[in-house]
């Protein structure tokens, strides 16, 4: 088991009555290493200026270590190129530019984007808006009462020959089902359709490889892989992104301008308008440093190893219902209580030092699915221990006493 | 004591647990259908107006948490043989209280024992709960179908 608690900050002081902090909620956003918070505060201090304009040699500093970031991330995801690495404001910001641009522009009445029943908002939402605005049509992909998806229905569906774009979260966010991406990328391939894949909550918790797994494209969060929030990533094959209009226009995606007419830059920098989020692009450098020097394979073995502590544990309590029981799993742990509502459980665990979320996870269709309204959800990250499970359990029969 | 233990005193417990006037109202002459968007709570609730604009009986049903359910409950309790006007005082100070802007020990109100929702105000995201019934009572008495927390 990993050892790097004492690495974050946040984790290793007193909070609420003095309490520490027990932190399950690594799947709305993780915390962050002293690593991350110490390059950007050195970038403010030493290196800061604005990038890809200047002509002095601040800029150019600020500028290599921006763009550095780049062939960081396409290492990372063994991208073919670094040109097929586009900065964004996060994985929301990428679907929606995936949506937006490609889908907007290759779109037609009739044709058809498969989604699937456990997308987050993030990866339904702007596939409405297009299909709105194209004529194009969604179709769903059902899961059983595991949550696995129905490959079988899946295949089904793209057998319309009308499907355009699939687009699937690699982890389900609410239930915490690890997708099968490679096939489902074979499948969408062989039916001419590109594949879409919301990497939010895949990102950080395995080992990713764009090119293995067949995405056409893939889109994530800074701030969910100990990065700062504001900036994320979105990977797309060249082929597909030199083809694709601009999203936003702005100073930095263009040639040229004149009233007439105007000429755009090639990728990535066609779709990265405007100053970026520059100390925030070198913080997620950062985080990727920290994660590969911790090693994502062992990040990974970590989070499995206390996944298979934690299911148990939970499963033994009388009235808690796990909501996701998928046998290929990341380190998420929804559940639901006899009588007791997710929020009551949030409120009362928060009061045990113990941050858990509770809600519909922005996955409303996922929550119909199951027949809940909500659930509650503790989720896990490289510095997480056996300990914080033990203590998430003995709060829920704390509250299950309190309510009985 | 935490603000939240005190929060989930054993009233609110017990009106979670027994949730009184808890059912339709077949002779209503004003429902609506409460809402909130954040959590899935979701609450109708029924008024029988009777004369001199005094609410005769008030009820409901749904499904939330706790705090939401308990409070619906012992908003009914309240509020059976009030006129409107003091029905919307009353939310007036509730919503005041819940969200930190009335102290119930030091500034005059009426809330009796609506006063144990006061530790809501520690948690802003559990408002929405304390106050989704009140708003559904506001929207039943302005004749509205839908009312949400938003």
């Amino acid at each position: 088991m990993l050892d790097i608690k004492p690495q974050f900050p946040v984790l290793n002081r007193p909070h609420a009555d003095g309490k520490p902090l027990v932190y399950l909620d690594t799947a709305a956003t993780a915390q962050k290493p002293v690593a991350v918070i110490d390059a950007m505060d050195r970038f403010y201090r030493e290196s800061y200026g604005t990038v890809r304009r200047g002509v002095y040699r601040l800029s150019e500093k600020a500028t290599a270590a921006y763009e550095g970031t780049r062939a960081k991330a396409a290492k990372l995801l063994n991208a073919a190129s670094e040109k097929e690495i586009v900065y964004t404001r996060g994985s929301t910001d990428g679907l929606n530019l995936v949506a937006a641009s490609y889908g907007g522009s290759v779109l037609k009445p009739g044709d058809e984007i498969v989604l699937t029943q456990l997308e987050h908002h993030a990866n339904i939402v702007p596939w409405q808006m297009v299909a709105e605005k194209t004529g194009a049509k969604i179709k769903v992909v059902p899961c059983d009462d595991r949550g696995v998806l129905d490959l079988d229905a899946y295949s089904a569906l793209l057998a319309s020959g009308k499907v355009k774009i699939v687009a699937v979260g690699h982890v389900s966010n609410a239930l915490g089902t690890i997708h099968p991406i490679a096939e489902m990328a074979r499948r969408a391939h062989a039916a001419k359709a590109v594949i879409v894949v919301d990497g939010a909550q895949g990102i950080s918790h395995q080992a990713v490889d764009v090119q293995a797994l067949g995405a056409d494209f893939y889109a994530f969060s800074s701030h969910k892989m100990f990065g700062p929030t504001g900036v994320g990533i979105l990977y797309g094959r060249y082929e597909l992104l030199k083809e694709m209009p601009p999203y936003q226009g702005g100073g930095d995606m263009i040639r040229r301008v004149t009233f007439e007419k105007t000429t755009y830059q090639d990728p990535p920098h066609r779709f990265e308008a405007g100053t970026p989020s520059i100390v925030e692009v070198v913080g997620l450098g950062a985080a990727i440093d920290w994660i590969t020097g911790v090693g994502i394979d062992k990040i990974a073995a970590h989070e499995h190893a206390l996944l298979e502590y934690g299911t148990p544990l939970l499963a033994a309590i009388p009235g808690l219902r796990l909501i996701g029981t998928a046998p290929e799993k990341a380190g998420v742990l929804g559940f639901v209580l006899d009588g007791i509502h997710p929020h009551d459980i949030g409120t009362l665990l928060d009061q045990e030092g113990i941050a858990i979320r509770a809600g519909h996870h922005c996955a409303q269709p996922a929550m119909d699915r199951f027949g809940v309204p909500a659930t509650a959800r503790a989720s896990l990250g490289p510095y997480n221990t056996e300990a914080d499970l033990d203590a998430l359990a003995e709060g829920i029969k704390k509250i299950q006493r309190m309510f009985a | 004591m935490s603000a939240a233990n005190e929060l989930y005193q054993q009233v609110i417990l017990d009106h979670n647990r027994n949730p009184r006037n808890y059912r339709p109202l077949p002779d209503a002459t004003h429902v609506c259908h409460g809402h909130n968007p954040l959590c899935g709570d979701d609450i109708t609730v029924y008024a029988k107006m009777g004369e001199g604009g005094k609410i005769e009986d008030v009820s409901f049903q749904g499904n939330g948490c706790a705090i939401s359910k308990a409070s619906a409950s012992l908003m009914t309790q309240q509020l059976k043989g009030k006129p409107i006007e003091e029905a919307r005082e009353l939310f007036g100070e509730f919503h005041k209280m819940v969200k930190g802007n009335l102290n119930p020990e030091t500034q005059p109100n009426h809330l009796g024992k609506l006063r144990l929702f006061e530790g809501v105000k520690e948690y802003s995201s559990r408002i929405k709960c304390a106050t989704l019934s009140w708003h559904a009572l506001m929207g039943a008495l302005d004749r509205q179908e839908e009312a949400t927390t938003e």
